[in-house]
């Protein structure tokens, strides 16, 4: 063989940026995370549970009034008759779609990074998925029949319409849920072990309940391995598989704007872009919270950083997509909306959308945006807002705009729409404090992991 | 280290796990048999009335036609029940002083209704009609059993929405023609297929449509 022969592939990590302190033994990288967990929290922890709680108390009454007084306490009319309640439902499910999304490519990738930020991105995920499937629930107006929509043997004889998106819907969310929970839960295996074995008393039974009796044999270790590498190449397709459906419950209509076939990818996208962003949220406060700087570095930021930027450009992409199209189709109606959405009735929201989510995070194509915490969070922030921007227009732009001039009208939320939105950010960011709490934030075996493949280990 | 579970505690775990697996099924399968038991359904139980009124006596052994009380069951969607005359067309005259016809007498003389209570109800969703199932070859005792034989009104059928959709799906299995309409005691003859198509045809049913939402409901 000839020497001189060009190599099969460029070896571009050749000396990839080392991603832990450069001698952590399994010992140390073990108590950075578990240290975190283990030591009393602060007043700021203390605060913050304090004030979402009474959020999530907030809103709990407001389901109450919506339970007791009906669909009418919201801002939905007979025009716009999806606003907030689908339109968060969106933003929430796409937040929930990134953490399995990017922990399951990022492991079939190798991505070594991927071991500090997919514990809480996939524990984020678990909780916005929730709150997601909480929406539609609520959205029904009489939730306690939720359950005609899942095929069961009844004495009517009657179906689900499998023809309807929303069927699929119920279907995606619910098989999400569960391999969600599934798949964070056998990350957390060997954690618990590590915890059971660290901690005393109640805690060491509970922990070690939960640890399902691991002991980390070479045997066990190989099982896991396989069944978690399956799990996740599961997960991708499921992902990808789930946002398309939330996709084609605006394709499958008829309404302009909505009936486009670039949406399930488009949503697919915009989920990853939403989902990521909000990673990057919650990344800048745990690092500081739980001192996590020493595993996830401005290497890991830098890196999400450009999967922003990424994301902002095919979003951007997709945005002048739907306007040619709008011209391009040559369709009155589609052609009416776009202009309607530059400057009809919403069109600030528009503009403030197209600014945060095409806009803001041009910044990040500087090295020195991405790898600074506080400019990537104001971007991060900036991203989810606009994200929600949009999945709030696409449904009350659409609807209050539709076919029909005589049943073109206008969406204001009430006060019950906003304190159910309020409130479930704030049981997101309860449950997310709790879970900093008690589970360990990072993964501390594939953190042990990393520092075995950077060769420092002992 | 000590060990922090006993040995039994692998034991606990995997009953543990098999009852969540059990549990669930165990459940769907325990409502999925009660939403289909006469415990829910009521077929066969019998109803307390003002009156212990015998369908047996009156329609089967002296053979009173269905219509002489029931009048509007060929004409209307609810088949009526009789008046208090209705039962004084006969018990004016014999009878008149039996203790268990005074609440008869007593609903005659306040010229107050007695209050009959149903055996077989249906949701108000649906908007069931008698004119239309009897007018087109659906028989009385395909849906309210052999009536002639019940000392004491029982429900006959489960009246579930699956119930209704075994005739709506394939009506041709039970239809009959117009002189055994209210014969108790029809059964279908071997030919019933071939028979059935035939009806369907004399009736003008067009049974593709029979299973329409709007043919039940509004």
């Amino acid at each position: 063989m000839s020497a001189v022969a060009a190599p099969l592939h460029v070896e571009a990590n050749a000396s990839p940026p080392r991603l832990l302190p450069p001698d952590a033994t399994y010992g140390e990288v073990t108590d950075i995370v578990a240290s975190g967990m283990e030591r009393r929290f602060g007043r700021v922890w203390w605060i913050a549970l304090g004030v979402s709680l009474v959020g999530t108390i907030v809103m709990l009454a407001s389901i109450w009034t919506l339970l007791s007084e009906g669909i009418g306490v919201w801002g939905n009319n007979a025009i716009a008759v999806w606003g907030f309640d689908v339109g968060n439902y969106v933003w929430w499910i796409g937040i929930g779609n990134a953490g399995t999304l990017i922990s399951s490519m990022l492991l079939l990738t190798r991505q070594r990074w991927r071991a500090a930020i997919n514990r809480y991105a996939e524990a984020m995920t678990l909780f916005a998925a929730a709150l997601a499937g909480l929406y539609p629930l609520l959205h029904l107006g009489r939730p306690w029949y939720a359950y005609w929509l899942a095929p069961y043997p009844n004495t009517m004889d009657l179906w689900p319409q499998w023809r309807s998106p929303l069927v699929w819907d119920m279907v995606a969310i619910a098989s999400y849920l569960i391999f969600s929970a599934l798949f964070w839960y056998t990350g957390l295996i060997p954690d618990f072990a590590t915890l059971r074995d660290r901690s005393r008393g109640f805690r060491q039974v509970v922990y070690g309940v939960l640890a399902l009796g691991w002991q980390g044999s070479s045997r066990q270790w190989k099982h896991y391995k396989s069944f978690y590498t399956a799990m996740a190449a599961l997960g991708v397709p499921l992902v990808v598989s789930l946002h398309s459906v939330v996709g084609l419950d605006y394709a499958a209509t008829l309404m302009p704007g909505w009936q486009e076939t670039i949406f399930p990818p488009y949503f697919v996208v915009g989920a990853m872009f939403s989902g990521f962003a909000m990673v990057v949220t919650l990344t800048v406060p745990i690092r500081w919270g739980l001192g996590l700087q020493r595993v996830i570095t401005a290497e890991h930021l830098d890196a999400m950083g450009k999967f922003i930027l990424f994301g902002a450009l095919v979003m951007g992409l997709s945005y002048a997509l739907e306007w040619f199209n709008a011209w391009y189709g040559g369709n009155d109606v589609e052609r009416d909306l776009v202009l309607f959405q530059f400057t009809g009735a919403h069109a600030w929201l528009y503009w403030t959308m197209l600014a945060c989510n095409c806009a803001v995070p041009q910044l990040l194509w500087w090295p020195a945006a991405r790898r600074s915490a506080a400019l990537l969070l104001a971007t991060s922030v900036a991203v989810n807002i606009g994200m929600w921007l949009e999945r709030l227009l696409i449904n009350i732009d659409t609807l209050t705009h539709g076919h029909l001039p005589a049943r073109w009208g206008f969406y204001v939320p009430t006060v019950w729409d906003w304190t159910l939105f309020g409130g479930s950010l704030s049981l997101f960011t309860l449950l997310f404090l709790l879970f900093t709490r008690f589970v360990p934030a990072v993964s501390i075996h594939e953190l042990r992991e990393l520092a075995r493949q950077e060769g420092a280990a002992r | 280290m000590a060990q922090v579970f006993r040995e039994r505690a692998n034991l606990f775990m995997r009953l543990g796990l098999l009852g969540l697996a059990i549990l669930p099924g165990s459940l769907g399968l325990l409502g999925f048999s009660y939403y289909r038991s006469s415990a829910y359904t009521g077929v066969g139980r019998y109803v307390e009335q003002p009156v212990p009124f015998s369908h047996r006596h009156h329609a089967g052994e002296l053979g009173i036609d269905c219509r002489y009380c029931h009048t509007g069951v060929e004409k209307a969607a609810f088949a009526d029940l009789p008046p208090t005359e209705t039962c004084m067309t006969c018990h004016s005259q014999i009878w008149t002083n039996a203790a268990m016809l005074a609440p008869v007498r007593k609903s005659l003389a306040d010229n107050r209704p007695l209050r009959w209570q149903r055996v077989t109800s249906l949701p108000d969703y649906v908007y069931f009609d008698h004119s239309v199932h009897v007018s087109n070859g659906v028989g009385c005792s395909s849906c309210h059993g052999d009536v002639a034989a019940m000392p004491l009104m029982a429900k006959a059928e489960p009246m579930t929405m699956g119930w209704c959709l075994d005739c709506h799906r394939d009506p041709a299995a039970k239809l009959r023609p117009e002189e055994a309409i209210f014969d108790m005691r029809w059964q279908p003859p071997a030919d019933q297929p071939a028979k059935g198509r035939a009806l369907l045809a004399h009736y003008g049913t067009r049974a593709e449509h029979l299973t329409d939402c709007s043919v039940c409901h509004r």
